[in-house]
Order: structure tokens, then C-alpha cells, then sequence
């Protein structure tokens, strides 16, 4: 029984691995294509490093998930507040509105958007990116925020309000370290999505500006350059190792808490 | 307090959408819209330089992801470079502006006669659109797989090559090799020859190894299959990979396909996207996309530059098209066309 559960994980894991695996090794062979090995080459890592296009995308795609994930968060997190301090049946209308574009297809969210800054006469660019990347990423903000706030207690709030502090001053200092926790798995959240999302993006880009995955999108037709394969491997190692900090570094963090 | 809100929200606002993309060259910009990977990027800066005019590039990835982005007016483009039967479905939508041929002196002056004469199957007259890049659509076959050379699509219905054959997983090309094989245009509307190439496919589906896109590239240079459907200008590129690798244009016809530049109806800069055109048909900058893309290219005053003579006279990149009397282009069906060749594409899928 205990062999079995052992092979079952392992299966598990080599579902997941596999493809980046295979990624890993290919961005190593020196031919372009995937069925036949060149030999051991870092030649794709570095012409990574000399085109302009693929690191100006990447740059794009890194600042947008931040601003757009930064902005949602605000957003969602004052929404929560509001919703807090709505009436059960308001609230469960607006909760269910704002699920809605969760469940929707991107690419409905994709077109609606992009007919939407048309009807506005919006220029498309960095800015329309920005503005739908922060429009998807709200629901999700709220969802993980949303559980935290019904643990609030709203008395603390209210005491705090008694002992003299401004509403201001008892949001900050009361009730947001208590809703931290589902503020940055909010943020996080967000960032993933946006760092994701692609058929949102095609739709709402202007001329001349991409996000890594329009840009690796784009080259379907003439089949993807292996300098992709670098990148991806070095993206997925990152993450790897921030995974790995960020899963030892707890321990110490818990301790200082209780 | 909503007063400064509303303040708030446009000035921010006016930084977002105002405050990038500003710059342009000392006359302007061209905003082109093309295939991913389809232009030299050196040839991009030397039309800068030369003419200080700043190109906006962006790519797209299919036809269909196209269309709806410039039918919509979303991003304001000059220049595209469509397919040929897109360029029909835009003139139909009157999407392209007429060119002005003596803008674009290199155009007639480099582009050989017979793709002017080809490209009037989606463009009569040749009044929107200068060829780019093209090719054929044929066979690739390992030689050491097959007992003949194949020099037909009807060999694509031979038992020996059960488990072996690689289609192309879209309708027009799939359709394409029944109706040619069976004789028929490949821009045929008639219900009853329509009937037969969808039974000829599905009579087929049991010897199709897979229906793949890209993928015929690496399958075939790995050696996992026979024979493919494959675009000439990937066929170069097989070859060079795996010297096994033959392409053949079948006897029955094929489909010569085109890229070709237009410029948008309701394009910003109309005059910089017709010396963008212009340039692009420039013997030099042509031969260096070639080199770049290895795409046929329909410029034979660039073709008669290229320095390497088995290049130049390959009969793959560069085939000679007047033996053949069977060559056809796609042209824009129409919605009702479309619609008819996707259900009966969904029904061979799912036999």
C-alpha cells in the first residue's frame, strides 16, 4: 500500500515535470528542432541576452503584473471594506456580479473590453493593457480578501473606534494586519494571472508593444525560437528558488508571531 | 471630494494612455502589421535610417487573429500583409485603400509577371495588394520510407502507408488535397463535389498518422513519419535538418499561396506606408529577407542577386510554375462557404 502511494506521487509529479523538463534539456541542444539533439550549447541563453525584443517583452510583462496587481489590490480591497458594511442581500448581488468575469470566457472579456475602448476613443497601447489587465484581476483580489473580512471582528473595529481613533486611523491600524494575509495572497494572485493572461491581451494591444506571451504567440508560424526555451527555463528556475526561500523562511516568521 | 476624484481619474489617466508611445521618427510613423518572424529586423532600421521615418512593428500569428483586430479599428495600422484569400475577405469588408502604383515604383519594376498575374485570383486588377513571400503546399516524403518517389496526392490513400501520413490540421488545406486529388477547383462551392472530398477524407482518416500544424516540421525531420502536407518554404528548411527529406509539388496541382502588403483604408500615415511598400521591394532589402525568412520570394530581381546558384535555382524555393496549369489560390468564400467547409471539416474530425 505504501509502494503504491509512492508511485502515485511520483506519477503525479512526472505529469507535472515532464513538459518542463523537456523544456529545460531542449533549451540546451544546439539544433533548432526538437527531434534531433545538436549537442550541449548555452548559445540560446546568450543570444537570449542580445535580443531587444524578447527582453523589451519581458520588461512589459513584468511591470504590467505588477502596476495592474498593485492597482487591483487597492481597488479590491477597499470594495471589501465597502461590501463589508452592506446589507447581506446587496452584498451576495454585488459578490455574485463581481464572480461574474471570473467565470467568463477571456476571450468574451477580451472582446468586450477591446470594443469598449473603441466606443471610448481610447488610444491602444500600455495603457488599455493596463486598465484590463486591472479590471480582471479585481474579482480575484476581492475573492481572496472577501473569507479574511468575514473573520474580522467588528467590534475591535468599533472599539477602537470608541478609544478615539478616526475611521482612518482604526482601518490601518486594525483592521489591516488582520486582513494582510488575504491581501498579498490577493496580490499574488493577481500578479499570476496577469503574468498568464494572453487572449486579454491580444485584443486590448496597441502597435508595437507585446507581453511575453503575444510575443511567443506570434511566432507559431515559423515555430518558436529556442531562445524562448532559455527564457522559460530561466523564469521556471527563479520561481523555483523563491518557492524554496519563501518555504524556508516561515518557520522563524510563525515563531516571532506566537 | 468628487470634483477632485474626477480630477484625479483624468490625470491619471492622461499619464497612462498619453504618456507612452509618444516618440516618433523626424517624419513620422509607419505602423506595420505582420507575421511573426517575417521581416529581416536589420532591414527595419535601415528604413529608418534612410528615410527618418519610425517603424511601429507588430505581429499577429494567424489570419482569423487578425481580422477582427483591424475590422474592429482597434490599433490604428498602415500596413499589413495578409494572405490571399484574407486580402479578398478584406476587400469585400472594403477594409484596403486602392495603391498608387507610381508611389511604389519598385513593386511593378522588381515583382515578376506571373504573381501579378496569380494575385488577381483575390485581387482583380492587382489594384490592393504587392506580393510578399509565397510558396507551394505539397509533399514531403523521407526517402528512405517509401518504395517510390510520391509524385501525387493519391498517394496519400496508399495502404503501404498506413500510420505514416501527416495531414494538415486546417480545413482549407485538408480539403484542398481531396478536391485536387479528385479533380475538383479547391475553391469549389458544389454541394456534390464538397460530399465527395469529405468522404474521400474520412475514407483516408484511418492511414493519418496525426493532423498537425508546425509540428510536421520536427516529425518529419525525426524521422517518426513518411509523408506530410508541408508549405514549401518549411520544406527548405526540413531539408537542410535532414537530407533524407524530399518535396515534391503533386502532378494533380496545388495551392500556390501569397503574402501580400497592403495599406488600410483608413490608415494614419498613408504616404510613409507606401515607401515602407516601396522599400520592402527593393532588390537588396528583398534578397535579405529572403535570406532571413527562406519564404520564396516573388521579387526576381532580388532572386537573380542570390550569389549561391543551387539556392537560386531550387526547385523548391523558386519551382518552375509554368508546367503546371492546375496552380490555384485560395479565394474568400464567403460566410456562407466558410460556414459550409467548417461543418463538413467537423464532421470528418469526428468520424
Amino acid at each position: 500500500m505504501k509502494f503504491a502511494k509512492k508511485i502515485y506521487v511520483a506519477l503525479i509529479f512526472l505529469f507535472l515535470y515532464a513538459p518542463i523538463g523537456t523544456l529545460i534539456v531542449l533549451s540546451f541542444n544546439a539544433s533548432k528542432t526538437r527531434s534531433k539533439w545538436g549537442g550541449f550549447t548555452v548559445k540560446w541563453y546568450v543570444s537570449l541576452f542580445q535580443d531587444e525584443t524578447i527582453l523589451q517583452a519581458l520588461g512589459m510583462t513584468l511591470l504590467i503584473a505588477l502596476l495592474s496587481a498593485l492597482a487591483a489590490t487597492v481597488i479590491g480591497t477597499i470594495s471589501c471594506v465597502a461590501m463589508n458594511n452592506m446589507k447581506r442581500r446587496t452584498r451576495a448581488v454585488l459578490m455574485g456580479v463581481t464572480n461574474i468575469p471570473m467565470l467568463n470566457a477571456d476571450i468574451v472579456t477580451g472582446i468586450s473590453l477591446m470594443l469598449l475602448f473603441i466606443s471610448f476613443g481610447l488610444r491602444f497601447g500600455f495603457g488599455t493593457i493596463l486598465l484590463s489587465h486591472i479590471t480582471f484581476n479585481i474579482p480575484y483580489v476581492i475573492l481572496c480578501i472577501m473569507p479574511k473580512m468575514k473573520q474580522f471582528n467588528p467590534s475591535v473595529y468599533e472599539a477602537a473606534l470608541d478609544l478615539g481613533a478616526s475611521h482612518i486611523t482604526a482601518f490601518f491600524k486594525v483592521m489591516l494586519p488582520d486582513l494582510a494575509p488575504g491581501i498579498l495572497s490577493g496580490f499574488l494572485m493577481a500578479f499570476t494571472m496577469s503574468l498568464d493572461d494572453f487572449i486579454i491581451t491580444h485584443f486590448t494591444k496597441g502597435a508595437g508593444i507585446d507581453t511575453l506571451s503575444t510575443k511567443i504567440y506570434t511566432e507559431v508560424k515559423k515555430g518558436i525560437k529556442p531562445e524562448m526555451y532559455a527564457l522559460s527555463t530561466i523564469i521556471f528556475v527563479t520561481v523555483l528558488v523563491l518557492l524554496f526561500l519563501v518555504n524556508a523562511a516561515p518557520d522563524k516568521k510563525q515563531d516571532a508571531v506566537l | 471630494m468628487y470634483k477632485k476624484l474626477t480630477f484625479f481619474c483624468a490625470a491619471l489617466s492622461c499619464i497612462l494612455l498619453g504618456g507612452c508611445g509618444s516618440q516618433s521618427g523626424e517624419n513620422g510613423v509607419v505602423i506595420v502589421y505582420n507575421w511573426g518572424e517575417y521581416v529581416d529586423p536589420d532591414t527595419l532600421d535601415m528604413f529608418e535610417e534612410e528615410t527618418g521615418i519610425k517603424v511601429i512593428y507588430d505581429e499577429f500569428e494567424t489570419n482569423e487573429t487578425m481580422f477582427p483586430k483591424i475590422e474592429a479599428g482597434a490599433a490604428a495600422y498602415d500596413v499589413v500583409c495578409p494572405s490571399d484569400y484574407m486580402i479578398h475577405k478584406m476587400i469585400e469588408n472594403d477594409l484596403l485603400m486602392e495603391l498608387d502604383y507610381s508611389k511604389i515604383p519598385n513593386a511593378k519594376a522588381n515583382i515578376g509577371a506571373w504573381y501579378w498575374e496569380q494575385s488577381q485570383a483575390f485581387d482583380q486588377g492587382n489594384r490592393y495588394s504587392v506580393p510578399y513571400c509565397w510558396g507551394t503546399v505539397g509533399i514531403l516524403y523521407n526517402k528512405t520510407m517509401v518504395d517510390e518517389p510520391i509524385t501525387s496526392w493519391a498517394q496519400l490513400w496508399d495502404e503501404t502507408y498506413k500510420d505514416e501520413i501527416l495531414m494538415q490540421d486546417s480545413v482549407r488545406d485538408a480539403f484542398m488535397v481531396a478536391e485536387k486529388t479528385l479533380g475538383y477547383s479547391m475553391n469549389t462551392l458544389n454541394p456534390d463535389e464538397l460530399q465527395k472530398a469529405k468522404e474521400a477524407l474520412i475514407a483516408q482518416k484511418p492511414l493519418v498518422q496525426a493532423y498537425v500544424i508546425d509540428q510536421v516540421r520536427d516529425k518529419m525531420i525525426g524521422g517518426e513519419a513518411a509523408i506530410g502536407v508541408i508549405y514549401s518554404g518549411e520544406a527548405i528548411y526540413t531539408q537542410y535538418e535532414n537530407p533524407d527529406l524530399e518535396y515534391a509539388i503533386p502532378e494533380e496541382g496545388t495551392n500556390v499561396w501569397i503574402d501580400s502588403w497592403v495599406i488600410l483604408k483608413d490608415a494614419p500615415n498613408k504616404e510613409n506606408a507606401e515607401k515602407f511598400i516601396d522599400f520592402m521591394c527593393r532588390a537588396d532589402i528583398a534578397l535579405k529577407n529572403f535570406e532571413y525568412i527562406t519564404y520564396s520570394t516573388p521579387n526576381d530581381t532580388a532572386r537573380a542577386l542570390i550569389e549561391d546558384e543551387e539556392i537560386r535555382n531550387s526547385p523548391i524555393a523558386f519551382p518552375d510554375l509554368t508546367q503546371y496549369d492546375n496552380l490555384e489560390s485560395y479565394v474568400y468564400l464567403g460566410e456562407d462557404g466558410d460556414t459550409l467547409y467548417n461543418e463538413l471539416w467537423k464532421e470528418v474530425k469526428s468520424y
